[in-house]
């Protein structure tokens, strides 16, 4: 119960909740920095890699936040519809994603 | 009792969809970590391993619907999926069953489909290629409890009216809304005329991911689908576990605190256990009286399944740890801080899950590698578990370390020579496991590097009910090892000692046998009653810790002593040491031969991983014994 209350208090920002606008830039999913949301445009991989990934969720339109990179740096933890993956640079750099200039947290 | 309307049961039905004939299996199908594990348990009330990182269940399991007093059903727990296309060999499974062509397991006649409601949208992905099966379907909400309290909501009506299929919020973990599952097989059961799927609600296009997401959106936003707050003590116990210092620190920290509690309370524990079998040994040996049943019974059988049963309590112990560090969730993380160590030997993060586990034993861990992708990285896995220190290496290595290593404190009393030596067994094993797996990776299972996709769950407290689950289910296997192997171990040691009859333990049949081979391994130090336990102990390693209290219970000259006494008057250090590093590497345990045989589905892989694992073991044990023997003393 203390767990959920203080959840409440200070609740995390998930990527729905951000009000995406303004320009935006084609960027590189492994390039976008830590804390921020990009939205999937494509993704260049393997067949069956690729299969499993949009399975995943990461399919275009899908939001991704960046939530943490591991201790030594790679991989990193990616935040897609509420729940958390683990990818590797390598395969970052194979899903391209739109970075806005204005992520602000939606109001009411 | 058939009447709808008079239980209490929160199920929403839509038009109902009619099938002939009668339910007699029921597959429970869902993504990885929805707790579709715990639901198989809380149904079955059979054992099942359940375990927080996505896709432990690798293996269908079947069991009976006695949870919900349905005895004559038959429930199959499927593995994790996240759609119906075949990724990864769990994956495949669970296709094949539920298309009915999994030899030998019955084509489901129902689908229970267990959703987290936690992340309901993209798990609403999978309900798509599922319903498009047309089989009678049940969609379970679970974790309905935690959505609501932290926030969330669905409306389950509409959620059913969008999938024509009746929908029901339950708690899997506690056991809340399972009445709609017996509802819902009743109900079936008496219903006659079938409807085909088709054309009742829209599914979209099979097998694009794309619009199965799209159409899993529209439908969350009809239903009026609010996702909880997410659970922010996951993020900020996360902040500290997989902090750029503090994570690698605190993942060495756990793994060394397994070990020194295993030791400093299990030790206690087991020496506690082993009196009290002394004790009553010797009030039986003492009814018997000296005859020949007395020698059989107390000295032959007693001390051979004795000296194996006092380390029951470590063993529980070990399996008590890696259950906690699997159900909270940590060792996906693990998994995540070792890729970049794992990624230098050619193999990924995710290999690094079955590893951990193999701590405790190979066998499970080698099923458990079904969900590495990569065919070569998952045979390199398999082939490299069985060096990780299991648990039946225990016995033979809490022997020789209390016989032969004086019990000095190095760092304080907190970590002593004894626990140091143990830990560097441990690392040997690792190493050899690291090493081999790169070898391999370079060469006969070369291959591109795979990618590393891992789900990572919300941490959890670990449940006592699976927990002791677990523990009851080891304890049971050990236990049974313990009074079928090696109490019919002891009995043939027995008795080929004391033939022919009124001969001494030298000149006996088990003497003469042991030798024979004598001359093979007195250059690692070992005698020969050692050579009688390295070939007891090819059926499975803690066999040898039975066979040497019943040979040196036999043996005149030690038969008052204690066994650790009795090896102490008979080995050097040398000797003792370099049995033990002979565990480390030797492949002795018939039951990981099958394993890697079933998995592998051929021999040559398990006969390879004997005879590579055998050698090694001869050259690193002869290498321990010499070196002790020209630079100790």
């Amino acid at each position: 119960m203390v767990a959920i209350a203080l959840s409440s208090i200070f609740s995390v920002e998930e990527s729905d909740e951000l009000e995406l606008s303004g320009a935006w830039k084609l960027r590189l999913l492994s390039e976008l920095p830590i804390g921020t949301v990009g939205v999937v445009e494509s993704l260049e991989l393997p067949g069956e890699i690729q299969h499993h990934l949009m399975h995943m969720g990461f399919v275009p339109e899908a939001r991704v936040m960046v939530v943490r990179r591991a201790p030594a740096g790679d991989p990193t933890v990616y935040s897609i519809d509420g729940f958390e993956v683990a990818l590797r640079r390598d395969t970052a750099k194979a899903i391209r994603v739109r970075e806005y200039e204005v992520q602000n947290t939606r109001q009411g | 009792m058939s009447d709808c309307c008079t239980t209490a049961a929160t199920i929403d039905v839509p038009s109902e969809p009619r099938v002939a004939g009668r339910i007699r299996t029921v597959a429970l199908v869902g993504p990885p970590n929805s707790g579709k594990s715990t639901l198989f348990n809380r149904l079955t009330g059979l054992r099942q391993k359940v375990a927080n990182y996505p896709g432990v269940t690798v293996e269908q399991r079947v069991g009976r619907l006695s949870g919900i007093g349905r005895d004559d059903l038959t429930l199959i727990d499927l593995p994790g999926i996240y759609g119906l296309d075949s990724y990864s060999e769990d994956a495949r499974v669970a296709i094949e069953v539920l298309h009915g062509e999994m030899p030998g397991t019955p084509a489901p006649d129902a689908i229970l489909l267990v959703l987290d409601s936690l992340q309901l949208r993209r798990q609403l992905m999978l309900a798509a290629p599922v319903l498009s099966l047309g089989l009678p379907t049940l969609v379970l909400l679970n974790m309905s409890d935690l959505m609501e309290a932290r926030g969330g909501r669905v409306d389950t009506l509409a959620l059913a009216q969008e999938l024509g299929v009746p929908v029901a919020r339950i708690s899997a973990t506690r056991g809340a809304g399972l009445d709609s599952i017996t509802h819902f097989l009743n109900r079936k059961a008496e219903a006659e005329k079938p409807v085909p799927a088709e054309g009742r609600i829209e599914l979209p296009v099979m097998g694009n991911p794309r619009s199965y997401r799209q159409w899993a959106t529209g439908i969350s936003t009809r239903t009026k689908y609010k996702a909880p707050i997410s659970n922010a003590w996951t993020k900020r116990i996360d902040a500290v576990l997989l902090h750029q210092v503090w994570g690698p620190l605190i993942f060495l920290a756990v793994v060394f605190a397994v070990f020194q509690v295993v030791f400093s309370i299990g030790q206690p524990l087991s020496d506690a256990l082993g009196n009290g079998l002394n004790a009553g040994g010797d009030k039986i040996g003492a009814l018997l009286g000296h005859s020949w049943l007395e020698s059989l019974l107390i000295d032959g059988v007693w001390r051979g399944v004795a000296s194996v049963l006092v380390f029951l309590p470590q063993i529980l112990l070990l399996f008590l740890f890696i259950g906690v560090l699997e159900d909270s969730g940590y060792l996906a993380r693990a998994a995540l801080i070792a890729d970049r160590v794992m990624r230098s030997i050619g193999l990924n993060g995710k290999a690094f899950i079955p590893l951990l586990s193999a701590y405790a034993c190979a066998v499970p861990a080698i099923m458990a590698t079904r969900t590495i992708e990569n065919k070569r990285d998952r045979f390199a896995t398999i082939l490299v578990a069985p060096f990780m220190t299991c648990s039946a290496r225990l016995p033979i290595y809490m022997l020789m370390i209390a016989a032969f290593i004086p019990n000095q404190p190095l760092l304080g009393d907190f970590f002593g020579l004894r626990a140091a030596v143990m830990l560097s067994l441990y690392f040997l094993g690792f190493v050899a496991a690291l090493a081999t797996a790169r070898l391999l990776k370079s060469s006969i299972l070369k291959a591109s590097s795979a990618p590393f996709i891992l789900e990572l769950p919300q941490y959890r407290l670990p449940t006592v009910r699976s927990l002791s689950l677990r523990l009851v289910d080891r304890g049971k296997v050990f236990l049974r090892q313990a009074g079928t192997i090696i109490l019919a171990v002891t009995l043939v040691l027995w008795v080929l000692s004391h033939i022919p009859i009124h001969t001494d333990l030298t000149s006996s049949l088990i003497g003469r046998l042991g030798h024979l081979i004598e001359p093979l391994i007195r250059p690692l130090g070992f005698n020969w009653k050692i050579g009688i336990g390295l070939l007891t102990s090819v059926l499975a390693r803690e066999v040898i810790v039975g066979t040497l209290g019943t040979l040196y219970g036999a043996d005149p000259a030690t038969q008052s002593l204690g066994l650790q006494a009795a090896l102490r008057h008979d080995l050097t250090l040398g000797g003792a040491m370099a049995l033990v590093v002979f565990f480390a590497f030797a492949l002795q345990c018939t039951s990981t031969l099958a394993i890697v045989r079933r998995e592998t589905n051929s021999w040559r892989w398990p006969a390879l991983q004997f005879v590579y694992m055998g050698v090694l073991a001869y050259v690193m044990a002869l290498a321990t014994n010499q070196l002790i023997l020209h630079f100790v003393r």
